[in-house]
């Protein structure tokens, strides 16, 4: 495919970091555009603040860079308005769960048609490194210089118990399962969520003493365990595993689908 | 003979004529989080909007309900949020994205007393340097402040065209005192009403530049999802949309914002007039406080004193000249509102202190009297 096609190659390069695995979900998210055939003019990528939030800069679609934390309430908006449009949000850890975490859950409670990709790199990258929700007990950030002694969201759990449609996480080392679950996001009709395991080795990475980004994918691929095998696992062997899978693929009516039904009400009492 | 009833009567709330006067300006998405003294006009477009083929939403707070009207607006559609003091001052980061990215949108304030929770069941005008300043940097804002219930749909319908027109939020600055104000109205025949709508790019999309700089300073906005792709964003940017570090671009951006308001102030600038032309105490007010003292300036004037009122319609951009115009002859200005004395600052720097400025504020949540202000302008 024509990766090309679909970038604004006038703004390269980009910001993004040697090693940042940003980049990799982005090229996941053109490839299954491609593969869907969505027109540019059909979508809208719209972002908070952050690293991962400078994704839509780069892409010739309809892109909106929001307030921080802010991307899904703009989306919500957009979407009841152009509710043709393909919606695609694009977020960090801290954007979409420190932040943003009320209107996740809530969009996800609402099961708005709409999907997020989070690109969780346990970190707030783009302001330095300062600890994010997602940020392990222990490890090391700017703001916890001794380690960080709160504990972790788990995000794909949390949209699962929020009530989102379709919950999955992958790695951007497991590319395959990553496109695969972004385009069973893209083709729910619900509250869509993709949590991708991405390495901020800039901002995380060298003070914890991880590596490189390579290192860090490596990690991964060693790391990670399907969410089967997962399921047989003790606690203690799952200490420290990054748990991969679709975590929730449910059929259920869309905010949009239950609003016509109040107009259908509304127009009967009132006619 | 049996009269007709005139069926543009209506018995109405200042917050019912806020929400029907939204729906006439062609509004059709509401997004907002309950707050009194506001509350009513998220119901009564909760009851409206689908039988109109409008949408309302209730987000799970103010920042998002703000949010989701500018991606509305953006969409195409004429939105609004309305609120009260704590939630205004929520709203702020994204009125301050709206003001940036130039999406048109009405925020409807309906001040309670504050700071903090405050009076939350009672009036206040505490927040009129908030809807100027509240959000941070240079930029462009307008404010209008209504003082009846017939004045509160005529200016939400102004508030939209005013925001289409400029590109712009526009802030409806009520209070509670109007908000819950019950009048009898008769409304205008929507033929008559004048709509205007966003100015849409001739360019083709090739050649389409969001915030293109030429000679009407406001730049022909697209939908999103109609053909033209572009990039919205809260960072500085040029005339492309995309950010930019070049100082010069900023700086000419930057510029054309807020010339915004500079350059058509005249257009947006509204004030009425009472009892001025022989006046020798001009007494200047707004929102419901402007009722007190119309009778304060009568009852001035049986006693003999020649007292005129100045009533500012649009309080931002700041009607500076209107008090130029009216203040040299005066012996001296009241200035009356249910603050600590916001507008007589600005009062106060408009004539360069050349005149007495007396104050008359209130800030327990009980309404300024007449008598209050009659003996203020006697005095
Ligand atoms: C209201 C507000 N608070 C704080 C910031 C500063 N800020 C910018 S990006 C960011 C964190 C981003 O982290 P994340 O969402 O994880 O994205 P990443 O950079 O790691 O991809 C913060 C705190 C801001 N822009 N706005
Ligand atoms: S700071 Fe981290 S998240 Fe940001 S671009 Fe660099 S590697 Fe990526
Ligand atoms: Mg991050």
């Amino acid at each position: 495919m024509d990766y090309l096609y679909y970038l604004r190659e006038e703004k390269m390069p980009h910001i993004w970091c040697d090693g940042c695995g940003h980049g990799i979900i982005l090229k996941s998210i053109l490839r299954v555009i491609d593969k869907l055939g969505w027109e540019k003019d059909d979508i809208a990528m719209v972002s908070g603040i952050g690293c991962s939030s400078r994704t839509p800069g780069y892409v010739d679609f309809n892109t909106l860079h929001t307030t921080h934390g802010r991307a899904i309430a703009f989306a919500t908006g957009l979407k009841i308005v152009k509710p043709n449009l393909h919606i695609i949000i694009v977020s960090g850890d801290g954007d979409a769960t420190a932040i943003g975490g009320n209107h996740f859950i809530h969009a996800a409670r609402r099961n708005t048609d709409l999907t997020v990709i989070i690109y969780n790199n346990y970190i707030y990258g783009m302001t330095g490194g300062q600890a994010s929700p997602t940020t392990p007990i222990g490890k090391k950030a700017s703001t916890a210089p001794y380690g960080n002694p709160d504990a972790p969201f788990d995000i794909s759990r949390l949209a699962q118990a929020a009530g989102a449609a379709y919950v999955a996480r992958s790695t951007v080392y497991h590319v395959g399962k990553t496109d695969r679950y972004i385009e069973q996001a893209f083709l729910k009709r619900g509250f869509s969520v993709v949590e991708i395991m991405t390495p901020c080795p800039t901002s995380y990475g060298r003070r914890n003493k991880e590596g490189n980004g390579v290192d860090m994918i490596m990690f991964q691929k060693k790391n990670s365990v399907g969410i089967e095998r997962a399921q047989k696992m003790s606690e203690e062997e799952l200490q420290g595993k990054i748990i991969t899978g679709v975590f929730v693929d449910k059929e259920q009516n869309n905010y949009l689908q239950r609003y016509k039904e109040v107009i259908d009400k509304a127009k009967q009492i009132n006619q | 003979m049996e009269k007709k009833p005139n069926p543009n009567v209506r018995m109405w709330q200042g917050n019912v004529a806020c929400a029907e006067g939204a729906i006439a300006a062609g509004c059709r998405f509401f997004a907002g989080y309950p707050i009194t003294p506001s509350s009513e006009i998220a119901e009564v477009l909760a009851l409206r909007f689908p039988v109109v083929g409008g949408h309302f939403i209730q987000m799970e707070d103010e920042i998002a309900a703000m949010g989701a009207v500018i991606g509305g607006s953006l969409g195409g559609a004429k939105t609004m949020t309305a609120t009260s003091g704590p939630g205004f001052s929520l709203k702020q980061e994204n009125i301050g994205f709206a003001a940036m990215a130039e999406v048109p949108c009405v925020i409807v304030n309906v001040q309670r007393g504050g700071p903090s929770t405050g009076l939350p069941t009672h009036a206040a005008q505490s927040d009129v340097m908030q809807a100027r300043w509240g959000t941070h940097g240079d930029h462009p804002i307008i404010v209008l402040s209504p003082s009846s219930v017939r004045e509160t749909y005529d200016l939400t319908v102004r508030a939209f065209n005013l925001a289409e027109k400029y590109r712009m939020p526009v802030i409806l600055l009520s209070d509670e005192i109007i908000g819950h104000l019950t009048e009898k109205i008769e409304i205008p025949d929507p033929s008559t009403i004048e709509i205007i709508d966003r100015k849409k790019p001739i360019d083709t999309p090739e050649n389409y530049l969001p915030y293109k700089m030429d000679d009407s300073d406001i730049p022909a906005m697209a939908n999103f999802g109609e053909g033209y792709r572009y990039h919205v964003t809260g960072l500085a940017h040029d005339e492309t949309g995309f950010p930019t570090n070049d100082p010069e671009k900023i700086r000419a951006q930057m510029l054309r914002l807020n010339r915004k308001i500079q350059r058509f102030r005249d257009d947006i600038v509204e004030v009425e007039t009472f009892n001025t032309d022989d006046m020798d105490v001009l007494v200047i007010s707004f929102g419901s406080t402007a009722r007190s003292v119309k009778r304060a300036v009568i009852n001035a004037r049986e006693k003999g004193v020649k007292a005129g009122l100045l009533r500012l319609k649009t309080i931002w951009p700041f009607p500076d000249k209107e008090i130029e115009a009216l203040y040299k002859p005066v012996r001296k200005i009241v200035v009356a509102e249910m603050n600590l004395g916001q507008i007589a600052h600005e009062v106060e720097w408009a004539t360069r202190r050349e005149k007495p400025v007396v104050r008359v504020n209130k800030i327990d949540g009980e309404p300024i009297t007449p008598i209050e202000i009659y003996e203020a302008i006697i005095s």
